[in-house]
């Protein structure tokens, strides 16, 4: 029993290092819950710093794992439920970014409806507890788990400014949508597993790698072609569940009232720190467990994602509401990043990794522009409330017209990059593997950023083009919302001017990942 | 090994100025900020006429610079010019000082952050004209449409947020489809099937002397240690050179076309340009015509021919028709319909006087793709040379307009008449500049347009009989045009009293004037400047066309 428990003891002492960013949140997370009933009301606030200061200790915790596997070498812990590697570590890293820039623009958010609540706070820390294992989960319990509990906690965060009908309405709908679709993808999981045997996703890749080239050979297994129809069905099953989680067509219904409803920090959440994790989720499934049947599933997704985009984008144009404007742009971009896995070579990982950064920083300042806007009584989230804003306050318009250029991809930002990534995987993919179709979608894609300008570009219209004020009392501007504007818009523009130091560590970092694809041909 | 860095100074300082300009200066002090602003664009004017030392005998890309950029991709830092983006760059300084000067009265309102986008503008067009590096010069190329949007959508005329957004979705959706191309041509360059056949000898044409090719060479070098393609241009242009001619050159060459057709504009993309000009403010529409017209034209000559030659000189893909012969086709459409419409707004009641400039600008642009595609040594030379001429008399045209339009606030052709009793150096200014569009000789139309239909009819005489009926149209509408503002009695009140050209006014017409004149007498200087260039262009795309021997450098050679 001693000996058991010793060696038990000793094999979690390393495992516990490979966690150590996630065991920090989680701690954090449960003083957060204990402080709100320690603290008196007013003091809510210090939760928030204490929040951010938890997050900026996993980030050095991280950083020192990262530090110790700069190659992004895979580590496994926890008989194979997790697996640290580069993928992992970047997406944490960019977890927890979303999570900090969350925070610092939830403050004065919250402030203003009166709602300064500290599990606020701890609920975000748990929701990036479940978006960082889903970055490092390797098994598809280890995954299923913290999506669910990124996903609980974020019914609740969208049900937070519970005196509001929109709210609550739309937590209800994003409920049971949610639900819904995990239990689609629960159904896909355990196809896969009834199939695999196991529910490691290496496993699974080798079984089903098996499967597919057994598939026309009866003579060695005829058990392939009984099982490739389940695998199949596991797949769309698995895929249907995913374009729930990142809102792609056609259930991309929910998001536009989601969005609409939540309290803007959590909808900037949402749309930024949730949307990466789904795509972790995707890129882990897709790319590993379901790698031998990528001739199966990139039609299907290069399908749905070119019909996203232009849903979204289509959407979007008709929106005078800038937070359901953002939920269709959202879309749209889902539909770009979906391009990522359809490429599924170094370049596409690369866009993908580099694209949903710059969302984060973009899309965050969006929104924390918008919240700025907000006063007690005053929505401040339609089109036409930024009126003027270029005149009232030149240095928040400029930031918002930044962000919003990058959303649509104008050179010299990061949205530039990264759709420059996402189209160059594609043409590299169709070279490959000599399939035109791959460059028919980069090119549909590309036509739709015209589509997508048209609709950011409202917004500098009204900003900038109209004589008219909406109105001249101050932007409601806090220190940390501030900041996190600030970051936002440096990040951006460094990432479309300089962006060379930060893809070369991710491709450092991703390089052990990509096997199937080979790098760019060299001569 | 490369020290100059005056390409990026010229690039850099009118953004430089916009940046201290919305930094120090205040909202309510618009006097200070014009008077900074031109004196800045001044300084730009100044500093960018160092580049006039061009070794005009070497010819080839000169002025280098190379730095690493963002290696991951390949792309570079890389400027360098030769002699046609030499007198583009010089043109645009000069027609910025002017524009700033032309704004003093006209813009009553944000003066600051609109002085400021008009030196970013500028600093985004010679950056596309300075570039030797494809990724660089699409950043600036896409970025450009920024500060033109707001200059439209803040200080246009009525109409103007419908003519912001057409213009600028309008030529974005030109800028997306050649960013395929773009992905395309740069994936080829690290393509071994054509690496392999490229030889130092392929871009020696076109880099002209042996610094670009170095500078080329150097490039190449670097892509392939960090595993990538290279944007540089002079190489994508070999491996244009060795491609074969097919549906992927083809693709390519129109997926380029479309995006620098919708800038110049070419006849079935044309329609921004009219609410476009219409809408500006006049420093605006002096920009847009003057500069950023030849954008499209300047592309279709860097990129277009060179990069795709088997494409350029096509005559059969489309069965009896060619690449070549679509592109000739527009071209002469774009000449005889722009100079038909042009003079629909003399013969309508209340013609816009602007319409009829912008109109006349498609004409224009037509010829200098007639010049560009007639694929030889004269057509290019004239096509080149049109596209600073155009630069020249549009400008002044469309100030012109502005002058009048200041006085008046209206730019309807019933309105006017008589004016040379009142106004008489306007007139004058007026006659010049409407003889120059003419291209009567001596004006420096009359030399680019000889040259341009010249090189067409070396071609096919057809194509200069085409062209040769839109000039005389435009010749027509001109003249009808000036009897209908100028002579005669004046029969509208408001005409009786208006002033004369004020000195500011006169500052920035006559330099205009007088460079008309120069070209149109003795255009041997400008045509030093890009012959070399426009020679090697013809040789990439027609290697065995027989080229006359260059005149400049034998100025040595003369017996005593």
């Amino acid at each position: 029993m001693f000996l058991l428990l010793q060696n038990t003891f000793q094999f979690s002492m390393s495992d516990m290092q490979l966690i150590a960013p996630e065991l920090i949140l989680t701690a954090g997370a449960c003083i957060a819950l204990v402080m709100e009933v320690i603290l008196p009301y007013k003091k809510s606030k210090v939760t928030a710093y204490f929040a951010l200061s938890v997050i900026l200790l996993a980030a050095i915790s991280l950083g020192l794992l990262w530090k110790s596997n700069p190659g992004g070498q895979a580590l496994d812990g926890f008989y194979g439920m997790l697996r640290i590697d580069g993928f992992a570590l970047v997406f944490k890293a960019i977890f927890l970014l979303a999570a900090g820039l969350a925070i610092a623009i939830s403050t004065k958010f919250l402030d203003i409806e009166r709602e300064q609540h500290g599990e606020y706070y701890a609920l975000v820390l748990f929701a990036t507890v479940g978006m960082m294992f889903l970055a490092s989960g390797y098994d598809l319990i280890s995954l299923y788990i913290s999506l669910e509990l990124m996903a609980l906690t974020f019914y609740v965060l969208v049900a937070f400014t519970k005196r509001e009908k929109r709210s609550n309405e739309a937590a209800m709908k994003y409920f049971l949508l949610g639900a819904f679709s995990s239990g689609i993808l629960l159904y896909g999981m355990s196809l896969l597993y009834g199939v695999a045997g196991s529910t490691n996703l290496g496993e699974i890749g080798r079984a089903v790698g098996e499967i597919v080239t057994n598939y026309s050979r009866p003579d060695i297994d005829p058990a392939a072609a009984t099982l490739r129809p389940i695998l199949l069905l596991g797949m769309i099953a698995l895929a249907a569940g995913l374009f729930f989680k990142i809102s792609a067509v056609p259930f991309h219904m929910w998001a536009p009232d989601a969005y609409e409803g939540a309290p803007t920090s959590v909808t900037a959440f949402l749309s930024t720190g949730s949307k990466a994790a789904s795509f972790a989720l995707y890129a882990r499934i897709f790319m590993v467990a379901l790698a031998p049947m990528r001739i199966d599933w990139a039609p299907l997704l290069g399908l749905v994602a070119a019909i996203t985009i232009v849903v979204g984008n289509w959407g979007a144009v008709t929106q005078e509401n800038s937070k359901r404007l953002l939920a269709y742009s959202s879309i749209s971009n889902a539909g770009y990043l979906l391009l990522a896995l359809v490429a599924g070579n170094s370049q596409g990982y690369t866009g993908l990794v580099f694209y949903l950064l710059v969302y984060v920083l973009m899309n965050m300042g969006a929104f924390a522009v918008i919240i700025s806007l907000r006063r007690r009584g005053i929505i401040g989230d339609n089109v036409d409330d930024m009126s003027g804003l270029a005149q009232k306050a030149p240095l928040v318009a400029l930031m918002m017209a930044i962000f919003l250029l990058s959303l649509g991809g104008l050179p010299l930002t990061g949205g530039f990059m990264g759709k420059w990534y996402l189209l160059a995987g594609l043409f590299e993919r169709g070279r490959t593997d000599g399939k035109s179709w791959y460059i028919w979608l980069a090119g549909w894609a590309a036509i739709n950023i015209v589509v997508s300008f048209y609709y950011y570009i409202r917004f500098i219209k009204v900003m900038y083009l109209g004589d008219r004020i909406a109105d001249d009392k101050p932007l409601s501007l806090s220190p940390a919302l501030r900041t996190a504007l600030v970051v936002s818009v440096i990040g951006v523009v460094i990432l479309g001017v300089y962006p060379q130091p930060f893809i070369s560590v991710t491709q450092r970092l991703l390089d052990p990942l990509i096997t199937v694809a080979a790098p760019l041909a060299l001569r | 090994m490369l020290k100059h860095n005056i390409l990026s100074i010229i690039t850099w300082l009118p953004a430089i100025g916009a940046v201290i300009l919305l930094a120090v200066f205040k909202k309510d002090q618009p006097g200070a900020v014009k008077k900074f602003a031109t004196a800045w664009f001044g300084l730009a004017f100044l500093v960018s006429l160092v580049l006039l030392g061009y070794d005009r005998a070497a010819g080839g890309m000169q002025f280098l610079e190379d730095h690493e950029w963002i290696p991951v991709i390949g792309a570079r830092y890389q400027m360098g010019v030769d002699g046609v983006a030499v007198l583009l760059i010089v043109l645009t300084t000069l027609l910025g000082l002017i524009a700033s000067l032309s704004s003093w009265k006209y813009i009553e309102k944000r003066e600051k952050e609109y002085y400021a986008l008009l030196l970013l503008l500028q600093s985004a067009v010679v950056g596309v004209f300075g570039s030797m590096d494809l990724f660089l010069f699409y950043l600036f190329f896409e970025v450009g449409l920024v500060p033109m949007y707001f200059l439209i959508g803040i200080w246009g005329g009525e109409n103007r947020l419908y003519a912001a957004i057409k213009f600028f979705l309008y030529t974005l959706v030109g800028s997306v489809v050649m960013l395929l191309g773009v992905i395309k041509m740069y994936f080829l360059t690290a393509d071994p099937a054509l690496t392999s056949k490229v030889t130092a000898g392929a871009w020696g044409i076109l880099a002209g002397n042996t610094e670009a090719s170095a500078l080329v060479a150097h490039s190449v070098q670097q892509a392939q240690v960090h595993g990538t393609g290279t944007f540089n241009i002079i190489y994508m242009q070999a491996i244009g050179s060795v491609m074969p001619m097919g549906s992927m050159q083809v693709l390519l060459f129109f997926a380029f076309a479309l995006g620098f057709a919708i800038k110049v504009p070419m006849f079935p993309f044309h329609t921004w340009l009219p609410d476009a000009h219409v809408e500006a403010p006049t420093a605006g529409s002096v920009i847009l015509a003057g500069i950023l017209l030849k954008l499209g034209t300047y592309g279709f000559y860097r990129f277009s021919l060179p990069m795709f030659p088997a494409a350029s000189a096509d005559e059969s893909y489309f069965g009896a028709f060619g690449v070549r012969s679509v592109m000739i086709l527009l071209a002469i459409i774009s000449i005889i319909y722009g100079a038909l419409a042009a003079m629909y707004f003399v013969v309508k009641r209340d013609g816009d006087v602007k319409k009829l400039v912008a109109y006349s600008s498609v004409s224009s642009m037509g010829i200098v793709m007639l010049g560009l595609f007639a694929l030889n040594p004269n057509g290019v030379n004239g096509a080149v040379m049109q596209m600073i001429n155009h630069g020249i008399y549009s400008g002044a045209l469309f100030l012109l307009v502005g002058i009048i339009y200041e006085r008046r606030h209206t730019r309807s052709v019933a309105e006017f008449g008589g004016l040379s009793h009142v106004m008489p150096g306007y007139a004058a200014v007026f006659l010049a500049m409407a003889m120059t569009a003419i291209g009567l000789p001596l004006l420096c139309v009359f030399i680019s347009e000889f040259l341009s239909l010249r090189g067409a009819y070396e071609a096919n005489p057809l194509w200069a009989g085409w062209a040769a009926l839109g000039i005389i149209l435009n010749a027509a509408y001109m003249l009808w045009l000036y009897q209908r503002m100028f002579f005669g009695n004046i029969e509208n009140p408001k005409n009786e009293k208006l002033s004369d050209l004020s000195g500011r006014e006169w500052a920035y017409m006559l330099p205009l004037v007088v460079l008309s004149l120069w070209i149109g007498v003795y255009p041997k200087p400008f045509l030093a400047y890009i012959e070399k260039p426009v020679n090697a262009v013809v040789k990439q795309v027609r290697p065995d066309y027989p080229i006359p021997p260059p005149t400049v450098p034998q100025r040595a050679a003369k017996t005593p």
